[in-house]
């Protein structure tokens, strides 16, 4: 099935969103996600190293060989990480100072290599850019959407503007606890549109594109286990 | 033949129903909102009352939004309502209160499937969102004014090491800086004793919980057994909160392993951490342990097969 380029770009935001539905790149979304600009430059750099990496790796995707495609995979979002690293470091400090450790972790970041891995490596570049448009902007819809409602309802403010008085914030919603609340908010929220536009939603896990899985993975076991039933009979 | 009715079991009930037990606690917990009220004023009775209201009217307003049969009628609500509000000091803001209360309802209960279903006791969630949150406010006690001399700005778990059994009475009545509902002993004991006569609760939680706090607190931090009980949140967390039936072993056995372990873990965070006190936070922990003391402590059915 030839999917078209609008398909391709919605497809991470909503059907694919890399964060609620695949749920990866959570960690990042529960660190960042307490005030809208460390969000919003995160999904950015995010968004960037994706699109690069996508990118690089498609164009590569026949000169890398299957067995040691993670390393060669890693390499190359490495690079991009190191550059964003560096210019953010350069250019907005004290947004480098906010993101922390979280800007050097993009490295390992589920939805970069996930990307690679499921997309990137078996598509055409035009589609592999788009995808990882698709996808940086799907990340960065969610972790500014979780962030409005973290900086709003725990810190009264957004983007720096205060909106309620001091005094009035509840604190939780800054912390841990609070981060995974509207995490698990934002998730529910989005099933349930889902749910209202159509049909019965089911999580799709994206591994029917997964080449790892076909190889020794889930598909793997799951013949093993019936012919182990089958032999049990 | 057609005399011989056969009914369908059970063939004996009790007359007990979620909402008789819950009246009884509710009025097992009279006591202590009087002490509160004696001790700190009527504000007492205001947060209490408002508390109670909004619990009430969380549960009414999720079940009647999403269709559900409402339950408000089973008064759990109320519990919940009534023990947070004592949970808090009698300076906190109302608002946040009534956060603390739909934290409580909404978060740790009716997201869970309400009654039955809350893995943690929602009294103790609310608190603890609310401590998260409000920290100052939380443990911003005020003190009634016979002792506000004698202890100015700690409560006694803060001077634990200071005390000696002149200071006795005084923790035993509550006059003294604490959250509503914690430090008036002799009204949290008069309420056990009515749930224990009422056979609302079994004794084992609470003096297995109290005896192990005596215990580690001791040898942890050489503190005076007594003091270590009467001070603090451990009589009504003990008698109140560790006893939800939701949130506690089946079995004997388990409420006792239960009970030892919420004393150790509150004298550790007394002696070892950073709050003052632990009991919130032993409660819960021990909360999440709840299904698994249970698998370990099944009884064995009379006469059933032994497993090898």
């Amino acid at each position: 099935m030839k999917k078209s380029k609008w398909n391709i770009f919605t497809n991470g935001i909503f059907k694919e969103n890399p964060v609620l539905i695949l749920a990866l790149g959570c960690c990042s979304v529960l660190a960042v996600s307490v005030t809208v600009a460390g969000a919003l430059g995160m999904g950015v750099a995010l968004t960037f190293v994706l699109v690069c990496s996508n990118a690089v790796i498609s164009l590569l995707r026949r000169l890398i060989p299957d067995q040691v495609r993670i390393p060669c995979f890693i390499v190359v979002i490495a690079t991009f990480v190191t550059l964003v690293e560096m210019v953010v470091e350069a250019y907005l400090p004290s947004l480098y100072d906010s993101l922390g450790i979280f800007l050097a972790l993009i490295v390992v970041n589920c939805i970069v290599l996930g990307r690679a891995e499921m997309f990137a490596c078996k598509n055409s570049v035009g589609d592999s850019i788009i995808d990882g448009l698709g996808m940086g902007v799907g990340y960065i819809v969610v972790i500014v959407g979780i962030a409005i409602v973290r900086e709003l309802v725990g810190s009264g403010t957004i983007y720096g503007l205060r909106i309620i008085p001091e005094g009035y914030q509840i604190g939780i919603i800054t912390q841990t606890p609070g981060g995974f609340l509207c995490f698990g908010a934002a998730m529910a929220v989005l099933v349930y549109g889902m749910n209202r536009r159509g049909k019965k939603f089911e999580p799709k896990m994206g591994c029917e594109n997964c080449a790892g899985c076909a190889a020794g993975g889930c598909s793997a076991q799951k013949t093993e286990n019936d012919g182990k039933g089958a032999d049990a009979q | 033949m057609d005399k011989l009715l056969v009914g369908v079991s059970p063939h004996i009930r009790a007359t007990c129903s979620t909402r008789t037990i819950m009246r009884d606690v509710v009025i097992a917990l009279m006591p202590a909102l009087i002490a509160a009220i004696l001790l700190y004023g009527w504000r007492a009775l205001l947060l209490t009352a408002v508390s109670a209201v909004a619990c009430v009217l969380c549960e009414y307003l999720w079940e009647k939004l999403l269709h559900r049969p409402v339950t408000i009628g089973d008064l759990s609500a109320v519990v919940t309502g009534v023990l947070l509000a004592l949970n808090v000091p009698v300076s906190m803001p109302i608002w946040q209160l009534v956060i603390g209360d739909m934290a409580a309802i909404l978060l740790a209960k009716m997201l869970f499937g309400g009654l039955g279903c809350n893995f943690m006791n929602p009294a103790l969630v609310g608190r603890i969102v609310l401590t998260f949150s409000f920290a100052s406010n939380i443990t911003d006690f005020s003190y009634p004014d016979k002792v506000a001399d004698a202890l100015s700005s700690a409560t006694p778990l803060g001077v634990m090491d200071g005390l000696d059994w002149s200071y006795f009475p005084d923790l035993f009545l509550g006059v003294h800086g604490g959250v509503m509902g914690e430090t008036c002993v002799l009204a949290l004991l008069l309420g056990g004793i009515y749930l224990v006569a009422r056979k609302v609760i079994k004794p084992t939680i609470p003096l297995c919980y109290m005896g192990s706090v005596a215990l580690f607190s001791w040898l942890f931090g050489g503190a005076q057994p007594l003091l270590s009980i009467f001070a603090g949140g451990v009589m009504l967390g003990s008698i109140f909160m560790a006893t939800d039936y939701v949130t506690s072993p089946f079995t004997n056995r388990g409420k006792a392993i239960f009970g030892i372990g919420c004393g150790l873990i509150t004298a550790a965070i007394r002696v070892f951490g950073n709050y003052a006190e632990g009991v919130t936070f032993s409660i819960l922990l021990m909360n999440l342990l709840v299904p698994y003391i249970n698998d370990l402590t099944q009884t064995k059915p009379l006469g059933g097969a032994v497993e090898k």
